[in-house]
């Protein structure tokens, strides 16, 4: 494989996504919701907007998430008054989940405008006449759908290390965050979850030939993440170190299975077909 | 003789259409040859065939000796392709887009900017080269498309409608830059047209395609040989030579009809090599010529001709 075609392939399209600002907007608009202002609004709502810090948790699901939390999570809360107790019920545990959306969100946003992108405008036309082979050229695009999705998700993780930490130290007293299970979150899941995103929009774009379209399919990955954020805010799963592990092993055989799929789909012949 | 391109019996379907059908061609280095069809003719999936784009149904080609279906990325590396539609990164400059290509087509790094900056240059796109190719003109675009085709100097050159939608004037300066690739630069250019003054002006060969099958390929006097009996010459005299004069004309060697009288008609003959016998025969019997002039048949009347032959 011939690494300065490669690199030529991720920088192209990422220049292309920059200049694109309906593509890159809600990219960046997502975790910054996530990121900046939820967190802020639990820590600092209570004082800022005079009402009850036992507000956050009074939820009825909320209550349900406490009273079925195993114990080694519940020992996290002992000693905690109840601002406290929401900030790392809600932060610390029940956003991790939420923060999983952006790999998924940027990988399939990038990848279909990069794969079906190209095909709308027809630029895929001179690229397949150039000499860069199929590996060449699928590697190239899944690269460019992948760094930014990984770049922007640890980025927005380290952001929101720091307004927890920093801005919260006042009520908590201490620097607390993260708790262990953010590691197999950052490095083993959302990886997984980018790749979904990006072998989904390969697969999607086999089939259709605008990026609306085929955005509005890709979009639908984001469902299993916001039940796993359901499903954890209900009670019924709580994710800890193991279950990061597990969910994300599922999820990489998931992505092999449908890397083979989308490797069979990008051919040549099978893309020009389509032009 | 090496061919820099050739083709045998090349076949593609697509379901139950056969695009391109048996198709056999030779074209020679140096040489422009046209490909002159409508619309869904089978000229870009031929082209696409070439280029080891797609893979043949039946049959064999070679471009410059590299088998596309097996050395594609061979046959690329020496081909250049213009679209029918020049498919730029609009979003990206002139310069962002030719330096791409050059990267993917393997010119070195340390060349690449001299290349781009020369090409921006003679594509008269040099002031230009900095801003975005979304805001160009379509004549500008087609320029730019030409020079993406131009990046990695290639040997064969394959242009898919060059002119289609451009306005006279662009589509004048897009054919003569063509012309100059072909005349000054040697390279083998493969057109593929619908746009007939074009490739009269261009083209040294033509082959015509229809349905995906060739329907005659030559010169243009080649073709008109062989579509119409004989050649058809106009004369025009000074004074009428009187009554005897036409049925005289009928009795010289070569001439199978003459038609028209007075001072203007015309004489067919069978071959260009019977012109000057007639010549001589008008001159014997007293007729005094202001014009002597062989019909030559147009690139528009072959293609016709073809076409309707093929459809009868």
């Amino acid at each position: 494989m011939n690494w300065r075609i490669i690199r030529a392939i991720v920088r192209k399209d990422l220049l292309e996504v920059r200049q694109n600002g309906m593509a890159w907007k809600p990219m960046v608009i997502l975790p910054l919701i996530f990121v900046v202002v939820l967190p802020l609004i639990v820590i600092l709502g209570p004082k800022l907007f005079n009402f009850p810090a036992d507000a956050l948790t009074s939820d009825p699901d909320l209550q349900g998430f406490l009273n079925n939390m195993p114990p080694a999570m519940k020992a996290q809360l002992d000693g905690l008054d109840s601002h406290q107790m929401a900030i790392v019920m809600l932060l610390g545990f029940m956003f991790a989940p939420m923060l999983l959306i952006i790999p998924v969100m940027v990988a399939s946003v990038v990848g279909t405008e990069s794969f079906v992108g190209e095909k709308e405008r027809r630029t895929i036309e001179p690229l397949l006449y150039t000499p860069a082979t199929e590996r060449e050229l699928f590697v190239g695009k899944m690269l460019a759908a992948l760094l930014p999705a990984l770049g922007l998700t640890w980025l927005s993780f380290l952001a929101y290390t720091f307004i927890l930490n920093v801005v919260g130290a006042p009520v908590m007293g201490r620097f607390w965050f993260p708790s262990l299970v953010w590691l197999p979150m950052m490095l083993w899941v959302a990886p997984a979850i980018a790749f979904m995103g990006m072998t989904a929009a390969v697969l999607v774009s086999a089939r259709t030939n605008t990026f609306m379209e085929a955005y509005q399919t890709t979009g639908m990955l984001v469902l299993p993440v916001i039940l796993l954020v359901i499903g954890q805010a209900t009670g019924v799963i709580y994710l800890n170190v193991t279950g990061a592990l597990v969910i994300g092993l599922v999820l990489w055989l998931v992505d092999a299975e449908l890397l083979w799929f989308a490797l069979r789909i990008f051919s040549r012949a099978r893309l020009m077909a389509r032009v | 003789m090496t061919y820099a391109i050739q083709a045998n019996n090349l076949a593609r379907q697509f379901g139950s259409v056969r695009a391109v059908n048996d198709v056999s061609l030779a074209v020679e280095p140096g040489e422009v040859f046209g490909l002159l069809g409508p619309n869904g003719a089978g000229k870009t999936t031929l082209v696409r065939l070439l280029n080891g784009v797609i893979e043949p149904s039946s049959g064999t080609a070679r471009v410059l000796g590299f088998d596309p279906a097996a050395q594609g990325g061979d046959v690329r590396r020496n081909t250049g392709v213009l679209t029918e539609t020049p498919a730029l990164y609009e979003r990206l400059t002139a310069r962002a887009n030719l330096t791409f290509f050059g990267t993917l087509y393997g010119v070195p790094e340390a060349e690449l900017p001299r290349r781009v900056a020369e090409l921006l240059e003679r594509f008269g796109l040099a002031e230009r080269a900095d801003d975005r190719a979304g805001g160009f003109s379509k004549g500008m675009k087609q320029r730019l498309a030409l020079a993406r085709t131009l990046i990695h100097q290639p040997k064969v050159l394959f242009f898919d409608e060059p002119t289609a939608g451009l306005d006279p004037e662009a589509a004048l300066q897009v054919t003569t830059l063509i012309e100059d690739l072909s005349r000054q630069d040697g390279r083998t250019v493969f057109l593929c047209t619908h746009n007939l003054e074009e490739a009269q002006r261009l083209c040294d060969r033509v082959a015509v395609i229809n349905q995906g099958r060739l329907l005659a390929v030559g010169t243009a006097q080649q073709l008109a040989r062989g579509l119409w009996h004989g050649l058809w010459v106009d004369v025009t005299l000074y004074a009428d030579p009187g009554a005897a004069f036409i049925p005289h004309l009928r009795t010289i060697p070569g001439v199978l009809d003459v038609t028209g009288d007075g001072l203007t008609f015309a004489v067919q003959v069978q071959a260009q090599a019977d012109v000057p016998q007639l010549v001589a025969g008008i001159v014997t019997a007293g007729g005094l010529i202001v014009r002597v002039s062989p019909r030559e048949h147009s690139l528009q009347e072959i293609y016709f001709r073809l076409q309707q032959e093929a459809r009868s």
